[in-house]
């Protein structure tokens, strides 16, 4: 299984953001860079729109994700409520 | 009084059919064909525009409103560190040299960027691409404005910053980077799209940002770092656009794939030769370290590249060619890049150095297939012969690579002790190449290779001298007129870091910094 990821810049916008990656893809692993977060997980990963807003108490849109974005792999799928990533093979 | 009218707020794909599909229309007054002349001549074959599909669904609206916060968060923190004299608490100085290589051979290719996607996106009769090209196009300018803002700070107290405009048309290692771009740019709008939208941000534009700027943050470069997280933050964007457009291809006409296929043979090829500068940045340039050139190499070529293309093969598409060598390339071309650049310090607008002893042996710890036998002695042989008072300096020009247009430095794949050298005869000239992917890839376009303006011809032509310099002159020092001809000063932006003003100037300033005296 390939594997895809997202990196985020570390800061205190993204703080709950990767908690909540992690908290919905239980298979991710956070690796830990200066003044970054890059998120590993077989296969695919997603975020999702509930699990930021429930840790940030406020509404939030997935696009937001763009000001705090580095980079990520496999194929987008973006809709309003989630943001997968994944590898056909 | 307002009256609240209740409506269905539309969902992220309606609301990006309407901002999108819903702007474009089939021509009448003049043919599409005529409209969008450069659409068919690659021979791509596309038979429904609509079936493209942005993944991120971004709108024109929502862009602006992502991109100026991006702006505002950039701008706070480049005053901040341009306020506290940032530039003093980077690790040392010769980490100054690696964003001088940045400012001269790289931002210049943001701007090109921003000509190419605006160029192709006005070239695709399909709504879908050209939106997704206009937002790249202005994120790509946003890039070279925000790079040169934040560098200008630095020109303000260190040398070899000063004419990066000037020096990218002249200076001879920077016709590598642009005319990289330059092949690009002037391909059709198809190819473009293979070659820097897929080939380069996709496959390998990890390894120069995420790397090298998080490398940026740990030598204590906030300015760089931010300007560099703050343009991947397009990035993503930018990758998804390359995938998509190569899905988009494929899928519209088996007759695509052959000629798909050879353009991401080419534009890996040529973005990897481009990316030894970050491979020597990384290894050399970078006083505290966070990987080797090797380690990137693997997380996001071999890695991430890997499962890529093996997502593609449903598409018949195969991994690049030449990755054996490239493979092997990764123990070296760090190491050989640097001894070059080294050796041709005196006609550099940068500085080099023999690494310190902790450097040396981090390295030796990396490589540990190739550093110790191969290119280790020649450093420390080096720095004896500095110690001595002969720091080498290469008075002799090199020969270019007729393609990737880098001095012929790279070894035979399997022999690290031999250099390689291809070459073919076309028309009445011999064309020399540094490899067989560059050799192949001239082979399929000679008419465009044969017109590339190599540095070292130029200057053997006498076309790289001031007007009015007389070479035959009594006492002519070719190497002083070059040096004019760039605008590079002599003593100050060239020679060895050891004993130069940056070093000088950021001691004492440094001094000062903490110091009442
Ligand atoms: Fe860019
Ligand atoms: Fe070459």
């Amino acid at each position: 299984m390939s594997k895809v990821f997202i990196a985020l810049q570390t800061n205190d916008d993204t703080r709950s953001i990767i908690q909540a990656i992690l908290a919905d893809n239980p298979h991710a692993i956070a690796n830990e860079q200066p003044a970054m977060v890059k998120i590993d997980a077989e296969g695919a990963l997603v975020v999702r729109r509930s699990t930021i807003e429930e840790l940030i108490g406020r509404d939030f849109d997935l696009q937001e994700l763009h000001i705090n974005l580095i980079s990520l792999t496999g194929h987008v799928d973006e809709t309003d409520d989630e943001l997968t990533l994944s590898w056909n093979t | 009084m307002d009256m609240k009218v209740s409506k269905k707020k539309l969902g992220l794909k309606e609301k990006y059919q309407h901002m999108t599909r819903g702007l474009g229309w089939e021509t009448t007054y003049q043919s599409m064909d005529e409209v969008f002349p450069y659409a068919k001549y690659e021979g791509i074959k596309i038979h429904d525009w609509d079936k493209w599909e942005d993944p991120f669904r971004l709108t024109m609206d929502a862009y602006w409103k992502y991109q100026a916060e991006k702006e505002r968060k950039l701008y706070a923190i480049i005053d901040a560190y341009a306020q506290n004299n940032g530039h003093l608490s980077v690790t040392d100085a010769r980490y100054i040299n690696a964003i001088k290589l940045f400012l001269n051979g790289i931002s210049p290719l943001e701007y090109m960027a921003h000509r190419g996607f605006a160029h192709a996106g006005r070239q695709f009769p399909g709504v879908g691409p050209r939106v997704a090209c206009l937002m790249q196009s202005l994120d790509e300018i946003r890039h070279a404005q925000t790079q040169i803002h934040s560098l200008s700070n630095y020109n303000k107290y260190y040398n070899g910053f000063h004419e990066y405009r000037h020096m990218l048309e002249r200076v001879w290692y920077l016709s590598v980077p642009r005319s990289f771009f330059d092949d690009a740019y002037t391909a059709g709008p198809f190819e473009f799209m293979v070659a820097i939208g897929f080939s380069f941000e996709y496959v390998l534009t990890n390894l120069l940002f995420v790397p090298f700027v998080s490398g940026a943050a740990y030598n204590g470069d906030m300015g760089t770092m931010t300007f560099g997280f703050s343009a991947q933050s397009d990035e993503a964007r930018h990758m998804t656009l390359g995938l998509e457009v190569i899905k988009f291809i494929l899928e519209q006409d088996p007759d695509n794939l052959p000629i798909v296929q050879q353009w991401i043979d080419k534009w890996t090829w040529r973005g990897y030769r481009v990316l030894t500068l970050v491979g020597m940045m990384m290894d050399y340039m970078l006083p505290k370290r966070i990987m080797s050139w090797k380690e990137a190499w693997e997380v996001y070529f071999e890695e991430n590249g890997g499962a890529l293309f093996k997502d593609l093969a449903r598409y018949g598409i195969r991994p690049p060619k030449w990755l054996d060598q490239i493979e092997q390339d990764k123990d070296h071309i760090s190491h050989q890049a640097w001894a070059t650049f080294y050796n041709y310090a005196a006609a550099c607008n940068f500085h080099t150095w023999i690494p310190t002893d902790d450097e040396l042996d981090w390295l030796s710890q990396k490589y540990p297939n190739s550093f110790d036998k191969y290119y280790r002695p020649r450093l420390e042989h080096w720095r004896e012969e500095a110690k001595k008072g002969n720091r080498f300096y290469n008075k002799t020009l090199p020969m270019l690579c007729q393609t990737c247009q880098i001095p012929m430095i790279f070894t035979e794949p399997g022999d690290p002790t031999q250099i390689c050298y291809r070459e073919v005869d076309y028309k009445d000239n011999k064309y020399h190449f540094c490899s067989d992917g560059c050799k192949e890839i001239f082979e399929h376009e000679p008419e465009k290779y044969i017109q590339a303006w190599l540095p070292v011809h130029q200057i053997y032509q006498g076309n790289c001298f001031n007007e009015g310099v007389d070479p035959t002159a009594e006492g002519f020092d070719p190497l002083a007129a070059v040096l004019d001809y760039y605008h590079l000063n002599f003593g100050r932006d060239n020679l060895d870091f050891d004993g130069s003003e940056d070093q000088k100037n950021f001691e004492a300033w440094r001094g000062m910094a903490t110091k009442n005296t």
